[in-house]
């Protein structure tokens, strides 16, 4: 993994939900279990309190790659967050490939409370991704990187 | 043609005149024939100045969220296209139905006046109608096609909501589908994509016009004026904000975009904004099924709805890489 | 005089270019701004109008000028005004040329602008006579001629012929240069100019009246009930700010980075709703306010506050571009029709 980009170290912003996925990351942490260091969490009351501008937002301040974890389907919180972000999520990544930025730079995953090993996996992965991707060059905001 | 704007005027004047409405929301004329404008008519005199034809291509809806709200009823000709802005703002609770006073008004394609001057015909004094071809300055003859808006060429609307019809000729729907071009551009690879969009948006100076004429946009404050939102902007001072821009304002409307094309008529820089909205249109229909806003107002709208089963955003593979 | 025929025009391009930096009519994805001209771009210099007009090129719609760089407690200041050398900008028409005088009022008033002076005096502009003038024209009201624009370099394309005639020292320098040119003589030209004249006296508004808009009448004309009707369909979009070649009204806003701030000025619109914002309130509340500042800037402060100059010059792009067919020449026509 290091050996493919030795200069880029690439960032990536994590929203997770309050109630699953962020104590998912806790269960990680208490368990033990590794994820890159620069995976950076952002955590909010519900994968639903997610706006696109917030994914966008990200990558202008420089995020490599964006990532939204939530409560499985089904096991919402508040009943039913994270269908409505299912389905915002959905469009907006195909508006992203639309206008030709890699799909694999943005992606959604539900992670449960239990599920501290799941959270490694997940952004082990996505960690590899996007370091293979490279650096985000065509969602960048140029004045943030001077 | 001319019949159906004789009809119009008498229509706006006995409604005026019979005291049915106190005012008539229509279009004027202006100093060509090709130049007019939206505009309110208080009494039959005024109308003089009034006028129906394929210029009149202005979405009125938009301009009903505020007369609606005024005192007593206000008379309004609405094209089809209008209607299912209308019928999205009623859904809304964004205009005040009783007061208005839908005449829903025959429409066979409205004009460009710029492919009018792209078929070498010059000044435009006079375009005389007829439901298949134009007799400009009185001599050159042009196909309707030819100098038509892009959104009347796939335009295959029928008046949703009205009180009453003004309609001689049926309406012919136009031949073309609406999403070849969203299909061709992802047919084509993420880079010619990235390419044609980079072209496109960095044409924007963020006039607004897009957003402003938008029967859809009808937020008090919007995010872009608003500088607590942490991204407003007066100007696209990164090509980053062109994307965050046009992204934004198209999903803010996804589900609710009757695909009026307001927006690709008014750019000034001629960028295809329809084509993210109807990216939105089509993916909507493809994954959600089948939904057309502003048709059916009882139906819920496909981001205010979910079912146990919708796809998953990671399981969407996005076009040819 | 000189002249180059004009299916060779790409070398006198390719000259200019290689010898200062050339900015000129490029057509990109349908629509044709002022851009740097390079190999492989589409220059058109036969449509009669860009969209964006020349004013783009002296005051950017976004100019940075300053940064604030943090590093824990220390703050850098670094000024990040562009210097320019002399650079080209070629196919001016004659309202846009006369557009830079209503900015320069502005701009090169004390305290001066350094950044639109520093463009000014660099720029070594190339007007072209309007060959083919639009029904939405109307530069004559301003007494502008559009058959002989002058500016550095004086050009008129003509018969499949580009004259090139320099009328300033610094126009002369630069055409002299020139090794693609061939000398000429000013018949053709001369010719052409009586046949501009003819098509812009025919013009359906090159005799608007505007005698009514004189400072005597400010408050007159302020209080004309028409502005109700006229502002009617305005949309309050920014169109027509951004397309006019005199408007010049910028804010200055900042972007905050990720190690500091960089600050900026962009063109700001009296047509939107925040543009007169302030911390009390907004004394321009409705659109009808807001429609009605802008014309009166134009047709009655500006020439009072500068010697009877209008701050419009008739290039019709309003005309053209507003979505809603609201423009000046309404404006004019209804005001000045008592």
């Amino acid at each position: 993994m290091q050996e493919l980009n030795k200069e880029h170290k690439p960032l990536i912003v994590a929203f997770c939900c309050n109630w699953c996925s962020y104590a998912g990351a806790d269960l990680a942490g208490s368990s033990r279990l590794s994820y890159p260091a620069n995976v950076k969490i952002i955590r909010v009351p519900c994968s639903c309190r997610v706006n696109p501008t917030f994914i966008l937002k990200a990558f202008q301040k420089g995020a490599d790659g964006v990532i939204l974890c939530g409560c499985h389907p089904g096991d919402c919180h508040y009943t039913s967050g994270n269908y409505y972000a299912r389905r915002r999520m959905t469009l907006l990544f195909s508006m992203l490939d639309y206008l030709g930025i890699e799909r694999e730079r943005t992606r959604v995953e539900w992670v449960s409370a239990a599920e501290g090993a799941k959270f490694s996996k997940v952004m082990n992965e996505f960690a590899k991704t996007i370091c293979e991707l490279g650096e985000n060059k065509r969602l960048e905001d140029l004045r943030c990187k001077d | 043609m001319q019949r159906l704007e004789v009809a119009f005027l008498e229509k706006a004047k006995e409604l005026l005149s019979s005291g049915q409405v106190n005012r008539v929301l229509a279009y004027k004329k202006g100093e060509f024939c090709y130049d007019v404008s939206p505009a309110v008519f208080y009494s039959v005199e005024e109308l003089e100045n009034a006028v129906y034809n394929g210029f009149c291509g202005a979405n009125l809806s938009k301009y009903l969220i505020q007369e609606s709200k005024k005192e007593g009823k206000v008379a309004v000709f609405l094209k089809p296209c209008d209607t299912y802005s209308f019928n999205q703002l009623i859904k809304e609770h964004r205009v005040n139905r009783e007061n208005v006073y839908v005449v829903g008004i025959e429409c066979q394609g409205k004009f460009s006046i710029e492919k009018f001057y792209k078929t070498g015909v010059g000044f435009v004094a006079s375009v005389q109608e007829d439901l298949d071809s134009v007799l400009v300055n009185g001599e050159t003859k042009i196909d309707r096609n030819a100098v038509k808006l892009e959104r009347c060429l796939v335009c295959k609307k029928q008046h949703v909501v009205y009180d009453e019809l003004l309609v001689i000729n049926e309406k012919k729907d136009g031949d073309l589908d609406r999403f070849e071009m969203v299909k061709k551009l992802e047919a084509m690879t993420a880079d010619e994509r990235f390419a044609f969009w980079k072209e496109q948006l960095s044409k924007c100076i963020r006039c607004n016009a897009c957003r402003n004429v938008c029967p859809a946009c009808t937020c008090t404050k919007c995010v872009f004026d608003n500088d607590d939102s942490q991204i407003s902007s007066k100007a696209n001072a990164d090509s980053f904000e062109e994307k965050l821009f046009h992204i934004i304002r198209a999903f803010h409307v996804a589900g609710r975009c009757t695909d009026c094309g307001e927006c690709s008529r008014v750019c000034p820089q001629n960028i295809p904004l329809h084509l993210l909205n109807r990216k939105y249109i089509s993916d909507i229909n493809e994954f959600y099924g089948e939904f057309e806003a502003g048709k059916d107002i009882a139906q819920k709208g496909p981001l205010t709805n979910y079912t146990t089963g919708d796809i998953e955003p990671n399981d969407f593979k996005g076009g040819n890489k | 005089m000189k002249k180059i025929a004009y299916q060779n025009i790409d070398k006198l391009y390719g000259e200019l270019a290689s010898n200062l930096d050339l900015y000129m009519p490029i057509k990109k994805a349908g629509a044709l701004n002022f851009e740097k001209y390079e190999n492989g771009k589409e220059a058109d210099i036969e449509t009669l109008q860009t969209v964006k007009s020349v004013k783009d090129l002296f005051f950017p719609q976004v100019e940075h000028f300053v940064d604030f760089k943090t590093d824990g407690t220390k703050i850098d200041v670094i000024d990040t005004r562009e210097i320019r050398s002399e650079f080209a900008i070629f196919g001016v028409r004659a309202c846009d040329l006369k557009s830079l005088e209503v900015l320069d009022k502005v701009f090169l008033q004390e305290p001066v602008d350094s950044m639109y002076k520093n463009k000014r005096d660099n720029a070594v502009i190339f007007t072209l006579a309007c060959q083919n003038p639009h029904a939405s024209c109307f530069c004559k009201v301003f007494d502008i001629d559009a058959s002989s624009p002058k500016g550095d370099v004086e050009c008129h394309l003509t018969n499949g012929v580009l004259y090139l005639n320099p009328i300033t020292e610094k126009g002369a320098n630069l055409v002299n240069k020139l090794t693609c040119l061939e000398d000429a003589t000013s018949e053709s030209v001369d010719l052409n100019k009586q046949e501009i004249k003819a098509k812009i006296d025919a013009l359906p508004f090159s005799n608007l009246d505007l005698s009514v808009f004189k400072g005597e009448n400010l408050m007159e004309l302020f209080d004309r009930k028409e502005w109700e009707e006229l502002s009617k369909a305005c949309l309050g979009c920014g169109t027509c700010t951004f397309i006019c070649p005199t408007c010049q009204c910028f804010d200055v806003r900042d972007f905050k980075t990720n190690n500091g701030v960089k600050r900026f000025r962009c063109w700001d619109s009296c047509m939107y709703s925040e543009f007169t914002k302030m911390a009390a309130e907004n004394p321009r509340k409705n659109q009808m306010q807001r429609f009605r500042q802008r014309f009166m800037h134009k047709l009655v402060y500006y020439p009072s506050n500068n010697g009877g100059l209008y701050s419009c010059v008739g290039c019709g792009r309003c005309v053209k571009k507003c979505p809603q067919s609201l423009n000046i020449v309404k404006v004019i026509k209804k005001l000045g029709d008592k």
